[in-house]
Parts: C-alpha cells; sequence; structure tokens
C-alpha cells in the first residue's frame, strides 16, 4: 500500500431535498505513472488509483475509471443530487488492492 | 563536414519520418475511441458537449480540465500525445446533479486534448481542444 494516502472531500453538511450540490475530493497519492525512470534506468512501476466512485445512500453519483495521466493527488469536482438525509460514500481503488474510503452524511435543512 | 547531396536527402527523409511519427500515435488513441464507443459512429465538433482546458499550460504535470455533457452517460477524456492517450472516464449514476466533472490531469507535451461523450440516445459526440504545455508532464 502505498504510504500516505489521505482522503479529503468537501460536502455541504445541510442540503435541501432534491437540491443539487457541488462535491469536492482530493486525495493524497504519488499517482506513479509507469513511464518515468530512476536514477539506474530502470522504469518505477506503475503505481496509481485506477477507479474513484461516489454513492449516496448507496446509489450511484459517479464512477470514474482512471488512467495513468491523472495528476498526483488526483482532485475530482462534481454535482450530486440530494433527495434524502444519507451519507455520501467516497471509495478509491488502488492498483495494489488497497480501497481507501470515506463518508460525509448530510441533513435536510 | 560537408554535405554532399546524398546526405542532404537523406536528412530531408529523416525529418519526413519524425513527422510522421505522431499519426502513430493517434492510431493507439482511435482504439481507445472504438473501445469506447464499440464501433459506432462519433459526431465530430460535439453539440451538446464542452471541454474546458487552458489554451497554455505552464505545467504539463497539473493540467486542469472540466467536461460537460448534459444527458449523457458516460465521458471519455484522451490526451492523444501522451504515451499512453487515456486519462479518464466519466460514468454517472442516477444521482449525479449534472453530467460534468473536473479533474487535474498531466500532458506529456502540446497536444490535443479529446473528450468523447456517450449521450443518453446511445450517440457518441466528440470536441477536442489543442493546449499549449511548456513543461511536459511525463518522465523527470
Amino acid at each position: 500500500m502505498a504510504k500516505g494516502v489521505k482522503p479529503r472531500v468537501k460536502a455541504p453538511k445541510k442540503a435541501a431535498a432534491g437540491e443539487t450540490v457541488t462535491l469536492k475530493t482530493l486525495i493524497s497519492h504519488k499517482m506513479e505513472s509507469g513511464q518515468r525512470k530512476n536514477k539506474d534506468g530502470s522504469i518505477i512501476p506503475r503505481s496509481i488509483i485506477n477507479r474513484f466512485t461516489c454513492a449516496f445512500n448507496g446509489k450511484t453519483v459517479i464512477d470514474v475509471k482512471m488512467e495513468p495521466a491523472i495528476s498526483t493527488n488526483p482532485y475530482f469536482e462534481f454535482e450530486a443530487v440530494v433527495p434524502e438525509a444519507g451519507e455520501f460514500q467516497f471509495t478509491w481503488y488502488d492498483d495494489d488492492g488497497s480501497v481507501y474510503e470515506t463518508a460525509k452524511k448530510v441533513a435536510i435543512a | 563536414m560537408e554535405f554532399s547531396r546524398r546526405d542532404t536527402l537523406a536528412l530531408g527523409l529523416g525529418a519526413a519520418a519524425l513527422t510522421v511519427l505522431p499519426f502513430q500515435v493517434n492510431a493507439a488513441a482511435d482504439d481507445f475511441i472504438s473501445n469506447f464507443t464499440g464501433g459506432a459512429d462519433v459526431i465530430e465538433g460535439g453539440e451538446g458537449l464542452t471541454l474546458t482546458a487552458p489554451e497554455i499550460a505552464e505545467n504539463g504535470n497539473t493540467v486542469p480540465v472540466a467536461v460537460e455533457a448534459a444527458g449523457a452517460t458516460a465521458i471519455m477524456v484522451l490526451a492523444m500525445g501522451n504515451p499512453v492517450p487515456g486519462v479518464a472516464t466519466f460514468n454517472f449514476g442516477e444521482l449525479a446533479g449534472s453530467q460534468s466533472a473536473s479533474t487535474r490531469i498531466r500532458l506529456a507535451g502540446t497536444q490535443d486534448v479529446v473528450a468523447v461523450a456517450k449521450m443518453a440516445d446511445g450517440s457518441f459526440v466528440k470536441v477536442g481542444r489543442t493546449v499549449k504545455v511548456t513543461i511536459g508532464g511525463c518522465g523527470g
């Protein structure tokens, strides 16, 4: 597992029912592309997060397939509808099989 | 060293070969697109799909890009001049507030960034944008 992976999510704590909210996510990860070489000239093996999903109460908001061309510390901004009170689940899938998860509760204002 | 007529011709041929090389990279990108569309026709120029990218990116390691296509089910982003053309594929679920997303990508050099969207009716649209990159984002 890559070291120092820390997900950060910005989501509103309250929303009106049916409101569209903007979510911003960032996860610290070096996203080694598999193209770079180290000092000896050998290629540093690829190590990236290859998938990111966001769901609200189990219903998918977005599902992103990521390739090595995504920058270090992958950042995503997108919009979601909040139909009821509940929880956003954010999940990142690493090449090495690790899964990073975080969740944010949203109340209905 | 003096250039003979023969040397000059060889140089010219070499230069011509170099300019042809980028087209081979594009062939790989075409494979990516046909994988995504399943071989369906792609409408160029893209009604209803917007791709926002800077005209000039100073640092190819983090280039902000945004895609938006109302009613799309999926949007794929490609960097035509990267060693691997694929960048990301956004699949929108039932609770997506809008079919838009933004992220930061790596670009190896000045090139076209292309977005292909799968619309709700099953058609595909494509838009491209050229981004000038001052410092490339691959290798180090």
